[in-house]
């Protein structure tokens, strides 16, 4: 049975009739038309569907979209909206997507990660964004952005 | 054959202008027609009024900044910055059939075609400024979009003013072929490279911003006015097919159309997510069908065991079995691969608007001429009122399901007369994707009494490459086309290792054995990434450390000393060098890199004229089996660089997805059905096992033609990783892939 939902997405209220069980991904993709971000796995397991949910980098298509209700939702879209994030412009510096179909997950997860972690080792990079898929192989292209947007947060 | 129509005079001057609108989706196909005519020069490039540059092109890139690459050399012939050239791609009505993205070629034969149109445009430029300027076409030459005097600088007239936003009117000479072999010659040469100042420079990608901030779209976030969902659903023991439905089960889902025809069964919503839910809870009654497979621990017996359907040598010289038996010592050595997935990060996804007048495909195939083709036949439409519209997709390595995708999206669109967008869920990308094929590879060899190999032979058996096509320019070769009764037509092809080293008797040669099963298999053999370049040299390149251990010499010396080309060597000098490899046989280089023996291992790969050169340095856990392949060294030469930055990106990509493949990739099934279906049952490469480093050796030949680069080097990793595994563990594994539970079996098997 359908029930609406409030919330808001990348600083902007919104309400959606849903199914309670719908997961946030598709309410975003498909009642909202927000095209970042993807259907990857469906179970949690790549992270093309990240977003931000409170400031916590969550996974949108595992998380009904009746735990989303009165939640602060930021998509990679809305991460940067005046000028890109730094772990964005990392990315882009690094040269990093390959087909980037995934580069939500890596992008949104760092710059969760960033925001709490100050300074990171390189193996607490790694334990950070461990999980996350990349198909093309742009393993050393997203460690190198990470590291440079930890720098230019601490800066 | 196509047929060919001019691109209209309309198009380009808009398309000159104003691509976006074009290309932003939701945007109904309104002009289809059928190819542009590949001897217009219109049909290659456009400059638009504003002096900006639109060049067609008939391939794709899937990641690799094929298209700024391209762009690049665009630019360079016709003396205007890289970014006053844009690249249109992929789209069946605009763009000439150049064969997708197919086999590396994508600069080598892609991109020098444009660099020929480009040429041509410039003498045609020259042309018309000579009558304008008064002066003879000798005395002048171009500079920033405009055409000068060379002893007058300041007279100089611009490109657009030549043109005025029109076409050029004008030809080019074309080889007649269509595919990744349409050639084109300009009347005027190319430039010469020693006047390059855009080639060769790194340049950044279009695409990446967009991909970052988000708002590029993808394949996926196609929305056409009216669109429906649709789910194909796939049996749950292979070759079964629907026999009863009950359409019942799905009721109570709102707006829900069942399509079935023959072994064909999807369902359409309004609502993806009520797509999705219809396709978990229809009730279906499937066929009883025997378990097509055998168990998965019989899979390389099945391939020892089964008869030959095709046997090819592909280079024999000397006498191989004489040598041989005459030699004074004897190797022989097996090696295994198992059935690999595409496993992209999306499973395949697009949309077809079959109508009457027409149909629409967007779709993120590799091939979208070929893909128009088929569509053609599958619809039993004209060929001309199909159009194949590319977009970027979630990601591509070769023949995936994209093709797959876009079948089912047509046929589904057929059924409910409206616009549908078909996306998999995991399982459909992992269990039902075309898969590299598995293989057995039996190599042999004889040395004198001195060490020399005077006898080698190769035997790669195994599964073809071509059970289904490397497009789906046939309906057969897709699951929609095989479910709805076009005939399995399966090729038979493998292949073998490139004939690098002159041993004085040798032999390469090839068996394929049938597929499993007929039909729709989730196991039919495919095209990926490097086509079974990876195992073959995960055996070949790891049987020449075999001879060097044998022999007692260093493998990288045994190899120069049957090198004959000056680039191979030159490249295995690179990357020795950068290595500091130390010299000695193999577990020379063995040492403690804390608790774990560490070692390096070499391979060379060479694919048509690119050569590689890698040096794996690898770490091995004895207690857990796992293996950290930490540092590699690759020396690559690929003839002439296009772009370093890209270059380096693109063999980043390979060294990763090559080590993936090496360490985790596999394939599981049952006797009834692939059991890979989703991340955790089909492993790659964490990020926390990335290497530490990549240290990349560019060797820029820009006197020779320039060469492919998006395969070459996944070949080479494999061989690299387990040679290193050797020279850390004295431990020779061979069977791939190399998990932590295999690995610590043979240590153990070792210490025993």
């Amino acid at each position: 049975m359908s029930k609406r939902f409030t919330f808001s997405v990348d600083g902007k209220d919104r309400t959606v009739e849903a199914d309670p069980e719908t997961p946030l991904l598709y309410v975003l993709r498909d009642d909202l038309n927000f095209s970042n971000p993807h259907f990857g796995c469906g179970q949690g397991q790549c992270g093309a569907c990240t977003v931000h949910v409170d400031g916590e980098a969550t996974r949108s298509c595992v998380l009904p979209v009746e735990a989303a209700e009165n939640a602060r939702i930021v998509t990679l879209t809305g991460l940067g909206t005046e000028k890109p994030h730094p772990v964005q412009q990392a990315f882009i510096d690094e040269q990093v997507p390959a087909c980037g179909y995934c580069v939500n997950g890596w992008v949104m997860t760092a710059a969760a990660f960033l925001d709490r972690t100050s300074k990171p080792s390189d193996a607490q990079i790694r334990d950070a964004l461990s999980g996350l898929k990349c198909r093309c192989g742009t393993h050393m292209a997203i460690l190198r952005a990470v590291k440079r947007a930890a720098q230019a947060m601490a800066r | 054959m196509n047929t060919i129509t001019a691109l209209s005079r309309r198009d380009a001057l808009r398309l000159s202008g104003g691509l976006v609108v074009l290309f932003s989706t939701g945007v109904a196909a309104a002009d289809r027609k059928g190819a542009p005519d590949p001897t217009s020069l219109d049909s290659w490039l456009a400059i638009g009024a504003d002096g900006n540059i639109t060049a067609f092109f008939g391939k794709v890139d899937v990641g690799q900044g094929l298209d700024v690459a391209v762009a690049q050399m665009v630019a360079e012939e016709l003396d205007v910055p890289v970014a006053a050239v844009s690249i249109v791609m992929g789209d069946t009505s605009l763009t000439c059939n150049q064969g997708g993205a197919s086999g590396s070629t994508g600069v080598r034969q892609g991109g020098v075609a444009l660099r020929h149109a480009a040429a041509q445009a410039r003498h045609h430029l020259i042309q018309r400024a000579a009558e304008y300027l008064r002066r003879k076409p000798a005395d002048l030459a171009t500079a920033d979009g405009a055409v000068f005097v060379v002893d007058a600088p300041a007279q100089k007239v611009a490109y657009a003013a030549l043109l005025r936003g029109k076409y050029f009117q004008s030809q080019i000479r074309w080889n007649g072929k269509l595919g990744n072999a349409l050639g084109l010659t300009s009347t005027a040469k190319p430039k010469a490279p020693d006047q390059y100042k855009i080639v060769g420079q790194p340049v950044s990608r279009v695409d990446i911003p967009g991909k970052v901030m988000g708002t590029k779209d993808f394949v996926t976030d196609v929305r056409v006015p009216g669109m429906l969902h649709g789910r194909v659903i796939r049996p749950p023991v292979a070759g079964a097919v629907p026999m009863e439905i009950d359409r019942k089960s799905v009721a109570s889902i709102p707006g829900v159309q069942i399509v079935h025809r023959q072994g064909f069964l999807g369902v359409v919503a309004p609502r993806e997510w009520d797509a999705i839910r219809a396709a978990d809870v229809l009730q279906v009654t499937w066929s009883k069908v025997d378990p097509p497979f055998p168990a998965f621990a019989a899979l390389h017996d099945h391939i020892r065991k089964a008869p030959a359907i095709k046997e090819t040598v592909d280079k024999t010289v000397g006498d191989v079995e004489r040598a041989l038996a005459g030699a004074a010592k004897r190797i022989t050595a097996e090696y295994t691969w198992p059935f690999q997935s595409h496993a992209c990060m999306g499973p395949a996804c697009a949309v077809a608007d079959v109508r009457a007048d027409g149909v629409t495909s967007w779709s993120a195939t590799q091939k979208p001429h070929f893909q128009q083709e088929g569509l053609a036949k599958l619809l039993k439409r004209p060929l001309d009122t199909v159009r194949v519209i590319w977009m970027p997709g979630p990601g591509s390595y070769g023949r995936n399901d994209a093709g797959d995708a876009a079948m089912d999206a047509a046929l589904l669109s057929e059924a409910v007369g409206k616009p549908v967008r078909v996306q998999g869920m995991r399982h459909d990308g992992h269990a039902w994707d075309p898969k590299g094929p598995a293989s057995v590879h039996t190599l042999r060899a004889g040395l004198d009494k001195d060490g020399n190999i005077v006898a080698y032979d190769v035997m790669n058996k195994g599964f073809s490459r071509v059970e289904v096509a490397v497009s789906e320019a046939d309906p057969s070769d897709t699951l929609a086309g095989k479910l709805i009764g076009f005939p399995d037509k399966p090729g038979a092809g493998f292949g073998s290792p490139s004939d690098v080293y002159e041993f004085a008797n040798r032999r390469l040669a090839w068996q394929c054995v049938a597929p499993l099963m007929p039909g729709a298999s989730p196991l039919r053999g495919a095209h990926l990434r490097d086509p079974v370049g990876p195992q073959n040299l995960f055996a070949s390149e790891s049987f020449l450390d075999e001879i060097a251990l044998a022999a007692k010499v260093d493998p990288i010396a045994l190899r120069l000393r049957y090198m004959k080309d000056p680039r191979e060597v030159a490249a295995v000098k690179a990357a020795t060098e950068r290595a500091k490899w130390i010299d000695g046989p193999p577990g020379a280089r063995r040492q403690m890199a804390g608790a774990h023996p560490s070692g390096m291992g070499f391979a060379f790969a060479r694919r048509g004229d690119t050569l590689v050169a890698v040096i794996a340095q690898v770490e091995v856990d004895r207690d857990t089996g796992r293996i950290w392949a930490r540092k590699f060294v690759v020396a690559h030469d690929c003839g002439q660089v296009i772009n370093p930055d890209g270059l380096r990106h693109c063999i980043e990509g390979n060294v990763v997805q090559g080590l993936s493949r090496a360490v985790h990739e596999e394939v599981l099934f049952d006797q009834s059905m692939v059991t890979s279906r989703d991340w955790s049952t089909y492993l790659i490469l964490d990020i926390a096992d990335a290497p530490e480093e990549i240290d990349i050796v560019l060797i820029d030949r820009p006197e020779l033609a320039p060469e492919g680069a998006g395969e070459a080097c996944t070949a080479a990793i494999p061989a690299a990783v387990v040679n290193a595994i050797f020279d850390a563990t004295g431990v020779r594994m061979r069977a791939a892939p190399l998990s932590p539970a295999r690995v610590k079996a043979a240590l153990t098997a070792k210490t025993v």
